[in-house]
């Protein structure tokens, strides 16, 4: 019997799980990485001559568990067309077995590399108002993500925002958000609304991101509040080895990260409305200031304007001081 | 591919068999030696290296502790008292080992083993090869080694079965390929290209060469698993330890 080194070992466990692909118009090229249920793979698409990421759901999956939740996601997404939410482009079944979907492949970094690597504060700022702008647009379409975090959120070269891995996404019923906003087409065409693990009360999320009732498994409870709660969080994380913040970020970090859902934000539009406001240098919701803080705010904001405004009038008093001699 | 989105995937497990571990408890003498002789074949060889590495036997002995090990499993129908909802089978047998050892009594065990029963030769010597890469496992990590070499050993047997398969059906080229780009050290920065030119195939071939290899080594290898194991949830969790990349 042949023997098989610890790195034959690996290799031949990575081999097994590459999914089937003969016989479709996709070519392996490599795997990307690793999810919950299954992997995400390039691949190259024979037919249109591109690559893409292909998801497929682990082989191991008796009960259909997995299938039917990556099923859900590639539905999910495809309803969710919006520049900061990555487009589906394909979906069905392998010869293995395995339900996968194929998306645009995202060509850039995760938002931890992206922080170690970007600016000061207004890029960061500017790059979480997008990531706030695509969350709200799922809000709108009564779709909440349910696992904001750094590595679910990639920045393209050009400062591109995508949010990923909508696996965890849950439905609101229709009659809420779609309605207000009059877009009500999933909830029609996606059959539950509710994730299959979430009627039991199980917790899904990922510590540290997840929202104090989403931890408890408080499924009635989890909300939009719940994605401002992880957006607040995913804030924090952006602005961390920056130094000491201005007490206005703070406040709006905070409240978004409230503990008690009544003192959070309402909506990721009014995070991002107070993220706004401060990129504007007007006062956030989130930071209430007496007179004082109004004016140091407006002196701020028009700092240019005052210091011209100051250099012409020190001009003008040394003109009169060496005419006066 | 198939074009629809159906959730069943027929073909994608190995249908129910007899698990050995019911054949090896049945009131036939034949059917107990069978099963037993499949547990010997997936775990002898884990077996001998764990006694060998974590208890510091030497070859003589652990060749010794090893058989005397495998014929109690028969005689005192050791795997009757395996509870499959309360472990795995193979932390069953590790402790089971740990427990032979523990009250070892080498002229008992000389005594009461008076030969009667044989089972294959079991090939001690190329096991002490493999043992020249092997660490002592902390005791700490005795877990996870004995799960290795039991991963390696199904992984072997498999191979195996995968190779004759392969050759009763002339697909040699197949099981070829999977062993060059999927387990030696060779084909591991290649294309598919490449690897295409090197066998003299279209680079479509390797891609349909190695699924079909891929996909009958994982058959066997569940299949292998499905006879191993006592309940579906183990079933369940070894795939998952065997061939998924993470835990449950």
């Amino acid at each position: 019997m042949k023997w098989l080194s610890d790195a034959a070992l690996d290799r031949l466990r990575a081999a097994a799980d590459i999914p089937d692909l003969s016989g479709t118009r996709y070519l392996w090229v490599e795997k990307l990485g690793e999810g919950g249920m299954g992997g995400v793979y390039r691949v190259e698409d024979a037919a249109l001559g591109r690559q893409v990421a292909l998801k497929a759901i682990r082989i191991v999956d008796p009960s259909g568990q997995f299938a039917a939740r990556l099923l859900r996601e590639a539905k999910i997404i495809a309803q969710l067309e919006h520049p900061g939410i990555v487009p589906v482009h394909d979906v069905g079944t392998l010869p293995d077995g395995r339900v996968f979907y194929t998306m645009k492949l995202v060509r850039g970094r995760r938002l931890d590399q992206y922080r170690a690597e970007s600016g000061g504060v207004p890029e960061r700022l500017r790059t979480f108002q997008k990531i706030c702008e695509a969350v709200s647009f799922a809000h709108a379409h009564s779709v909440l993500h349910r696992d904001l975090k750094p590595q679910n959120i990639m920045v393209g070269r050009f400062g591109e925002v995508l949010v990923m891995d909508w696996g965890l996404a849950k439905l609101l019923n229709r009659g809420s958000l779609a309605e207000a906003e009059g877009a009500g087409r999933i909830g029609a065409e996606i059959e539950p609304t509710s994730h299959p693990d979430t009627a039991h009360g199980a917790v899904l999320g990922t510590p540290g991101y997840m929202a104090p009732e989403q931890a408890r498994g408080e499924i009635s409870a989890v909300g939009p509040g719940a994605d401002v709660y992880s957006l607040g969080e995913v804030l924090k994380f952006l602005l961390q080895g920056l130094g000491p913040m201005p007490k206005a970020l703070v406040a709006i970090a905070g409240k978004a990260t409230a503990q008690d859902l009544e003192r959070r934000y309402g909506s990721v539009e009014e995070l991002a409305n107070d993220i706004a406001q401060y990129l504007d240098g007007l006062p956030v919701r989130a930071y209430p200031q007496g007179p004082m803080g109004h004016l140091w705010r407006w002196v701020i904001r028009n700092r240019a304007w005052i210091l011209l405004i100051l250099a012409y009038l020190a001009m003008r008093a040394l003109f009169i001081l060496w005419r006066a001699r | 591919m198939r074009d629809d989105t159906k959730l069943d995937a027929p073909g994608q497990f190995p249908p129910t068999r007899w698990s050995v571990i019911v054949a090896a408890r049945s009131m036939e003498p034949e059917e107990r030696r069978r099963g037993l002789e499949v547990v010997i074949a997936a775990y002898w060889r884990p077996v001998y290296k764990y006694i060998r590495l974590r208890w510091g036997k030497d070859s003589e002995e652990a060749k010794d502790l090893t058989q005397d090990f495998f014929f109690r499993l028969l005689e005192k129908d050791l795997l009757a008292s395996y509870e499959p909802q309360r472990a795995r089978l193979r932390t069953f047998l590790r402790v089971c080992v740990d427990h032979l050892i523990a009250n070892d009594d080498k002229a008992r065990r000389r005594l009461k083993r008076g030969g009667e029963i044989e089972f294959q030769p079991l090939d001690f010597e190329s096991v002490e090869g493999e043992m020249q890469h092997s660490e002592i496992p902390a005791p700490d990590r005795v877990e996870d080694f004995f799960e290795r070499e039991w991963a390696r050993s199904i992984f072997s047997l498999s191979l195996q079965r995968l190779q004759q398969d392969c050759e009763q059906r002339g697909k040699q080229t197949h099981f070829r390929l999977l062993e060059f780009y999927d387990i030696e050290e060779a084909g591991k920065e290649l294309t598919y290209a490449q690897v295409a030119r090197q066998f003299g195939v279209k680079t479509s071939d390797v891609t349909n060469y190695l699924a079909y290899a891929r996909r009958e080594f994982r058959r066997i290898v569940l299949e292998h698993l499905r006879e191993m194991t006592g309940s579906e949830t183990e079933f369940r969790r070894e795939a998952h330890t065997l061939l998924g990349m993470k835990r449950p």
